[in-house]
């Protein structure tokens, strides 16, 4: 049997009905009208017999979801196999695999389709036994709304705490406690008042915000679409007018850029796409950005949404991204605005509901996935295990079947994630069996811990680099000297921050012969040495950059991949790279530090700031040849290409 | 700007497009040139655009499909740039399995289910795309989005991996494969009403025309060509019908109607009282439920 609804309350804006005219419709009017309903996905779930599939039956039913062969099997299937004494059953409409209606009871959770004049609906119906919670979960992690069924007979069960203990874990904060067989306690107010108490002590002790109580009969439908007149005392409304009312949980448009990256769409050599679905914010044409967990900055180049190119995209839209820069982009990166970098984590502390027959043990690997990126996890701790029926806590050193707990897991790799609250799409996670495959767990980050101080600059904070640089008035920048020893660029360097200094700007000069003695007191000469300094340069460089100033860097920088591996840590237009040039002989005869005549009396070994193996630079933004001009020449410029 | 029910819709099923590709190896988009399918192909154009789909499609052709929908799969996927991979179950042609013979249940599970079968093994797919949705029939109401399959190309409804967010666990091991339906969120109505706003060209078959059909047990049978066997006193009559799904032509039935375009189909089916699988035969077919077909590997 089919599920497909006839839309009839989308007549209801059509009184030709009403007149005994056959409605007319207009395809376009329908097409504005369906499109621009908003959608609400809720589950229904608690403890078996609680009345959770008649529920949605009754829903289907009242709002003329049903098609006419669809009702006709409906009767059919109750009067053979229902439990309604002859009357529709309408836990037959979701009770749809062969085992479940032979045994009565749901063992999947089942996806339906409703709207009413106001909106559109996914309802998914989650079993009640405690051995399905694996799908009961899984109906609950895509939902936004819990409506949590209590059978008004018997009050909180432990599958109702179990329910809502797994709902507040997967992220859903708003509960609708539908108080069900009202009818069979003559609609006692007492003791629904009594129910709802409950229920709001154990909501405040999971935090959940939001219970929104509905004394109601689904069998008989009180207060399901509409208000029942069984209930005078109820000045709620009906569940119906309940769900209609809820808001969705919607990705934010208002937080920053972030968008993990599921693909790398590449056909050809001309074409690079970074593909993935934006998580928050919105990205435009033209902003820079950057590749995390490497730290490096593009320019948005194209931002191509479905099947076109657009100027703009927002939180929720599929995009390809198309960078200026041939960055180095995979599968499970985030791509972030600049001021929107979640950490980068080597640790997490995450809530986990476990799902697998092989228990959680402290010391197992696992597959973890966050968004598309999959890295291996180690258990380090399980922190604690909740009790349900008690809502305490004990500790364990594993997680069995069903259990929900606190662990504490070791990533292999650094990977950009964020607490759950703060962002749904960072702060997910599955964890897989690596020998079976098996989804076996599924967790929210509730505390990322970066790894090291070095990475300290990637938390997002309120105050960007370029807010910094602007209450300075100027534009950051490193402006980075690189050439023989002798060739000039500690004079430039000086010339270059007079200059601007008395022009008010704010700098300052990294001179690597200086820098050495302090955060590279620790390196010699050797080329790996020399190239860690470069490093230690650069990044430095960067953190001043950052803080708004114009850096100025003077150093031999020998290598042209540790100077192009520095460029990329900057965006684009904020390295300026200065190749100061002159002739081994010109740098012989001026040999500020004695190295050449040192050479030639053989004290040196790696003779490569004189010339040994220097590797020029194949593209810098200034060539300053200094044999001939002065410096003041040179100064001008350098500062010609600030472009102030 | 804030996104719109089928913008969420479509995003739902790029972003799930974009993780097979990622995620699979051989992956291939069953194309069964129904509207739903043709749905599909739409969204693997959008889902890479400005690139070729990476996704190749795959008819498993029953022979009995109507001539309207062979010269649709002939013309349109070539026009649109995408792979196409046509794959006949050899062993139940030369068996000469015909449903006039041996009915809906065998040609059905010879043709399609067997042949799918045959078709995904022997190209070495770790996983088919199809355009099924939740609101067709109750059993695929309970289907993941990443549905698992044995070795053996099963479903095992009672352990079903469980599938959280938007986190999709494509991990197989060798022989064992994936089903995955992006379409799964979608109602009829709402792909009826994407394919409005999207203007996409669908078989005319869909559409109200005149076209020669013989009433059989309450359905419109379409004599599409001259296999289809005529009962004594059977007489094809002209009458202006269309199609809610496109299977086998003798399998399919027809209803009558006048809505000759995507906008009148729209409005007659926002005032339609029955569903659309209902024209289907062998949905009717008491002993194989879709359960039971889509254990044995039915789509």
């Amino acid at each position: 049997m089919d599920g497909t609804a006839p839309f009839r309350r989308f007549d209801g804006d059509d009184d030709s009905a009403s007149r005994g005219e056959r409605p007319r419709h207009d395809a376009r009017r329908a097409l504005a009208h369906f499109d621009a309903l908003p959608l609400l996905r809720f589950i229904t779930c608690g403890s078996v017999d609680d009345g959770k599939s008649t529920l949605i039956g009754r829903l289907l039913h009242d709002s003329g979801s049903l098609a006419d062969d669809q009702l006709a099997a409906l009767a059919t299937d109750s009067a053979r196999v229902g439990t309604q004494g002859g009357e529709l059953d309408f836990a037959l409409l979701v009770d749809g695999l062969d085992a479940e209606r032979e045994q009565g009871i749901t063992i999947d959770v089942a996806y339906r389709y409703f709207s009413s004049a106001r909106r559109r609906f996914i309802v998914a119906d989650c079993p009640g036994h405690e051995q399905y919670t694996r799908n009961m979960a899984t109906g609950a992690s895509t939902a936004d709304v819990a409506v949590v069924l209590v059978d008004a007979r018997k009050g909180l069960l432990s599958q109702t705490r179990r329910h809502s203990t797994i709902v507040r874990l997967l992220g859903l904060k708003r509960v609708v406690l539908a108080v069900n067989k009202m009818d069979l306690i003559d609609w006692d107010e007492a003791r629904f008042r009594g129910i709802v108490a409950d229920y709001r002590a154990l909501a405040n002790e999971l935090g959940i915000d939001e219970v929104h109580a509905i004394p109601l009969s689904a069998l008989r439908g009180d207060n399901v679409l509409g208000t029942s007149l069984n209930t005078p005392w109820f000045e709620g409304r009906s569940l119906l007018a309940t769900l209609e009312a809820l808001p969705a949980l919607t990705p934010s448009t208002a937080a920053g850029f972030r968008l993990p990256v599921q693909w790398v769409n590449r056909p050809h050599q001309d074409f690079r796409g970074v593909v993935g679905t934006v998580a928050s914010g919105r990205v435009r044409v033209g902003d820079v950005v950057q590749v995390l967990p490497a730290g490096t900055r593009a320019t948005v180049a194209r931002v191509i949404g479905p099947g076109r190119d657009l100027s703009e995209a927002i939180a929720g839209q599929p995009v390809t991204l198309v960078f200026n820069e041939d960055v180095d982009v995979s599968r499970g990166d985030v791509i972030a605005a600049l001021d929107a970098a979640p950490a980068l984590a080597t640790r997490l502390r995450a809530d986990l509901v476990w799902l697998d027959i092989a228990p959680l043990a402290v010391g197992q690997r696992y597959a973890l996935r966050l968004g598309p990126k999959q890295v291996h996890a180690s258990v380090v701790s399980v922190e604690h295990v909740r009790d349900v029926h008690t809502g305490g806590t004990h500790g364990s050193a594993q997680l069995a079947l069903n259990a929900i707990g606190r662990v504490e897991l070791a990533l292999e790799e650094a990977v950009p994630l964020t607490r759950f609250d703060d962002e749904r799409a960072l702060g997910a996670f599955i964890l897989i069996d690596r020998a079976t495959n098996a989804t076996a767990g599924a967790g929210t980050v509730v505390e990322a811990i970066a790894h090291g101080a070095e990475r300290a600059y990637s938390q997002a904070f309120s105050v960007g680099p370029v807010d910094r640089a602007k209450a300075k008035g100027q534009q950051a920048r490193c402006i980075w000297l690189t050439g023989l020893s002798g060739a000039g660029k500690s004079t430039l360097a000086d010339a270059l921050e007079r200059r601007l200094h008395a022009e008010g700007r704010h700098t300052m000069l990294l001179d690597g012969d200086n820098v050495r003695s302090g955060i590279s007191s620790d390196l010699g000469f050797a080329p790996d040495d020399r190239r860690e300094h470069v490093r230690r340069l650069g990044e430095v460089a960067r953190l001043m950059v950052d803080a708004g100033l114009i850096v100025i860097v003077s150093a031999i920088s020998p290598y042209r991949a540790d100077r192009d591996a520095v460029r990329a840590r900057f965006a684009p237009g904020e390295f300026i790279e200065v190749f100061v040039d002159a002739s081994p002989e010109t740098c012989a005869a001026r040999d500020p530090k004695g190295l050449y005549a040192k050479a030639r009396a053989g004290g040196l070994s790696n003779a490569i700031g004189i010339g040994g193996d220097y590797e020029a630079p194949l593209k810098p933004e200034v060539h300053a040849v200094s044999d001939d001009s002065g410096v003041d020449d040179l100064a001008r410029q350098v500062l010609a290409t600030l472009g102030r | 700007m804030a996104l719109s029910h089928l913008d969420r819709l479509e995003a739902e099923s790029l972003h799930i497009l974009r993780e097979v590709a990622a995620q699979f190896r051989n992956p291939v988009l069953l194309y069964s040139i129904g509207k739903d399918s043709t749905v599909l192909l739409h969204l693997l154009k959008k889902a890479f655009y400005p690139a070729r789909p990476p996704i190749p499609l795959l008819h498993i052709d029953s022979t009995f499909e109507f001539r309207q929908t062979y010269a649709f799969r002939n013309e349109v996927p070539e026009r649109l740039d995408v792979e196409l991979r046509v794959h006949i179950n050899e062993d139940g042609l030369k068996a000469g399995i015909s449903p006039f013979i041996h009915g809906a249940a065998v040609h059905t599970d010879v043709m399609r289910t067997q042949g799918l079968r045959q078709a995904l093994s022997r190209g070495g797919y770790d996983c088919a795309i199809g355009g099924a949705r939740r609101d067709e029939e109750k059993s695929r109401a309970k289907e993941r989005l990443f549905s698992f399959r044995d070795a053996n190309q099963r479903w095992d409804p009672k352990q079903q991996r469980p599938e959280f967010w938007d986190l999709y666990n494509g991990r197989i091991h060798k022989g064992e494969s994936v089903r995955v339906f992006p379409l799964s969120n979608w109602t009829e109505l709402d792909v009826w009403l994407y394919i409005l706003r999207e203007g996409i060209e669908l078989p005319p078959l869909y559409f109200a025309d005149v076209r020669p059909v013989v009433e059989r047990d309450g359905t419109l049978i379409m004599v599409d060509d001259e296999r289809l066997p005529l009962r004594t006193g059977e007489r094809p009559a002209e009458k202006k019908v269309r199609f809610r799904t496109l299977g086998c032509y003798p399998l399919t039935g027809g209803i009558e109607s006048e809505a000759d375009s995507v906008e009148a189909i729209v409005e007659e089916l926002l005032l339609a009282t029955t569903s659309e699988r209902q024209g289907r035969v062998i949905d009717h077919d008491p002993n194989s439920s879709m359960e039971l077909k889509k254990l044995e590997g039915y789509f």
